[in-house]
């Protein structure tokens, strides 16, 4: 063997060791989601100390089960709730966070530079702190057992939205809005003609983010919403696997796995804006 | 002229307040309001029937003998303090691994960051808690180790954290690609002439990858530190609602979900918020002075 190949044939087996770890710890980490997905196949004494990821058994009826829940309410219920909640949620966030972060981008307003750190401070904040008086609030106002508590927040804007929103602004010349104001535009129109559609890419990770976490959200639910036809998938999950119940797992895994199919969809439509919206947000230091 | 400005400014304050008004609305309604009654009811004891009665800082003295606040307190602090270094220091170990521009590569980063987007759901912590119990998955994979091993990992209060731990560090994935991101940003100028200077990878590690990184990993490391601090829904579902067992994953904000919200002890619960208020804040404040010694910020000058 000459110094050449040898050479090579350490560059390529220290490749293939890379490649191999990388595999490796790669399936660690996707193992618990995959091991969810094909419980939700197997039956109950399948799951049963088993480690296994092919199921010897594929049982769609695991679906039907967890679908019917308890049978007078079924996830049908659960996913129109949740779809609700996200939808409107996201939609009101995204267009009130786009209106705030052009004003505060765009508009040059006394007082603007502290409204703008008040926004950070509200960031730092841990929910905590209002949970307790929003509650008795909108407990006062008779919004228990409705969406509007879980949606009317969302509708001032989140912060995180607005000041994605308004770096993508800056970053927009100041000459558009001057030829527009020339052609007439008022700053209603210079918002809805020139910006709106110029920050595309920061409207869909917001709403990719906002999506995220209204689905995932259990703490708003677990407050606001006490009537089961109510519930949340979040919710109905946790109370499907109270462990004061008998639990039923491979019902539990399946409607698990329902409630994932969305999430995963949009990570793989989607992953550019994801990570885009990562990377300017977790940078900033 | 100055009528004209003054009247070009007007303009400008009423459509930049018409503009933040959802948020400046919803900011004294969803914040200021509420921040300034549950700072008056911290010092009050209020069954949310009744009237708030003020009574001082009793709640706050209650706390002090309170075995219950100290050891949430302790919970909390293991777990966002292992949890946090943990999750930043695989992300960064992983960044380094995969600093390079091949196309699969970036197919491994998807894969890694996978978890991260579904580890906020209800499914996986439901999951997680019967993938630790004593007929789960964790004991089954021991066993075919050769480890046969019958423990409830959720079940024994010494190792019932550390599943939350487990849980929290599986999701290094987005802190992975900040550092990625941040890696990115180094000028390869540096390299070059550290190379020319004959410096090893060691070198060019411990002496630009690292410093020119700490920005990034400073700002991750207050920001991670504030959520593990408020920590709920995990701890929740996966301690099935109590912190269970002995208390061992009742987390700060999970014992106070409860004095609020299982025995309606609003003044107490919101006396908790508060100390988490300034428990935040001091860290923060810590992180920050002591950041200038350990922080490498590019002079102003320079840039």
């Amino acid at each position: 063997m000459d110094a050449r190949t040898k050479r090579l044939t350490i560059k390529y087996s220290k490749r293939t060791l890379f490649h191999l770890f990388v595999i490796f710890l790669g399936f660690i980490m996707l193992y618990p989601i995959l091991w969810m997905v094909s419980n939700s196949f197997k039956t109950s004494a399948e799951i049963f100390g088993s480690s296994a990821l092919f199921p010897k058994s594929f049982l769609i009826d695991n679906y039907v089960r967890g679908w019917m829940f308890n049978g007078s309410i079924t996830f049908a219920t659960f996913f129109k709730n949740s779809f609700y909640y996200t939808i409107v949620s996201t939609i009101g966030a995204v267009i009130a966070s786009s209106l705030v972060a052009f004003g505060f981008a765009r508009i040059d307003f006394r007082g603007r530079a502290f409204w703008y750190g008040c926004m950070f401070i509200t960031m730092m904040i841990p929910f905590q702190v209002v949970m307790v008086p929003q509650f008795i609030i909108f407990h006062r106002l008779g919004w228990i057992n409705t969406f509007k508590p879980l949606i009317l927040p969302m509708c001032a804007g989140v912060p995180f939205f607005i000041f994605l929103m308004v770096q993508f602004i800056r970053q927009i010349p100041m000459e558009l809005d001057n030829s527009a104001k020339i052609d007439g535009c008022n700053r209603f129109m210079i918002f809805v003609y020139i910006i709106f559609p110029l920050i595309k890419p920061a409207l869909i990770t917001s709403t990719i983010f906002s999506f995220y976490w209204r689905w995932d959200d259990f703490l708003g639910p677990l407050l606001y919403l006490n009537k089961p036809k109510l519930f949340t998938v979040s919710l109905a999950l946790r109370m499907f696997s109270d462990p004061q119940n008998a639990t039923d797992w491979p019902a539990i895994f399946a409607m698990g796995t329902l409630s994932l199919i969305p999430v995963i969809l949009i990570f793989v439509v989607f992953q550019k804006y994801i990570v885009q919206g990562l990377v300017t947000t977790g940078l900033k230091g | 002229m100055n009528t004209s400005h003054r009247k070009a400014q007007l303009m400008n304050d009423l459509s930049g307040y018409a503009f933040i008004s959802p948020w400046l609305i919803g900011f004294l309604a969803f914040s200021i309001i509420p921040i300034l009654f549950s700072l008056y009811y911290s010092f009050c004891d209020y069954d949310i029937l009744a009237k708030p009665i003020f009574n001082g800082l009793v709640n706050f003295k209650a706390m002090f003998s309170d075995d219950l606040f100290w050891k949430s307190l302790q919970v909390t602090f293991y777990y966002a303090f292992v949890s946090v270094p943990a999750r930043l220091l695989f992300a960064f170990a992983v960044a380094m691994l995969f600093n390079r521009g091949a196309r699969i590569i970036r197919l491994y980063q998807m894969v890694y960051y996978l978890p991260s987007i579904v580890g906020g759901s209800i499914a996986i912590a439901v999951m997680w808690r019967r993938l630790f119990m004593s007929d789960g998955a964790v004991n089954a994979v021991l066993g075919a180790l050769g480890i046969h091993t019958t423990i409830s990992w959720i079940g024994k209060p010494e190792t019932a954290i550390w599943t939350l731990i487990i849980l929290a560090v599986w999701q290094f994935g987005s802190s992975m690609l900040i550092f990625l991101a941040g890696l990115k940003q180094i000028p390869q100028t540096y390299y070059e002439a550290a190379d020319i200077d004959g410096a090893g990878s060691f070198m060019k590690f411990t002496k630009i990858t690292v410093p020119q990184l700490t920005p990034v990993i400073f700002f991750n490391l207050v920001m991670q530190l504030i959520s593990g601090f408020t920590v709920f829904t995990q701890a929740f579902v996966v301690s099935g609602g109590m912190g269970d067992p002995l208390n061992s994953t009742l987390v700060y904000a999970l014992y106070l979900y409860q004095r609020a919200f299982k025995y309606f002890d609003m003044g107490y619960s919101s006396a908790m918020a508060w100390v988490l208020v300034l428990i935040i804040g001091l860290f923060t404040a810590v992180i920050f002075k002591s950041s200038s010694s350990w922080v490498y910020y590019e002079s102003k000058e320079g840039k």
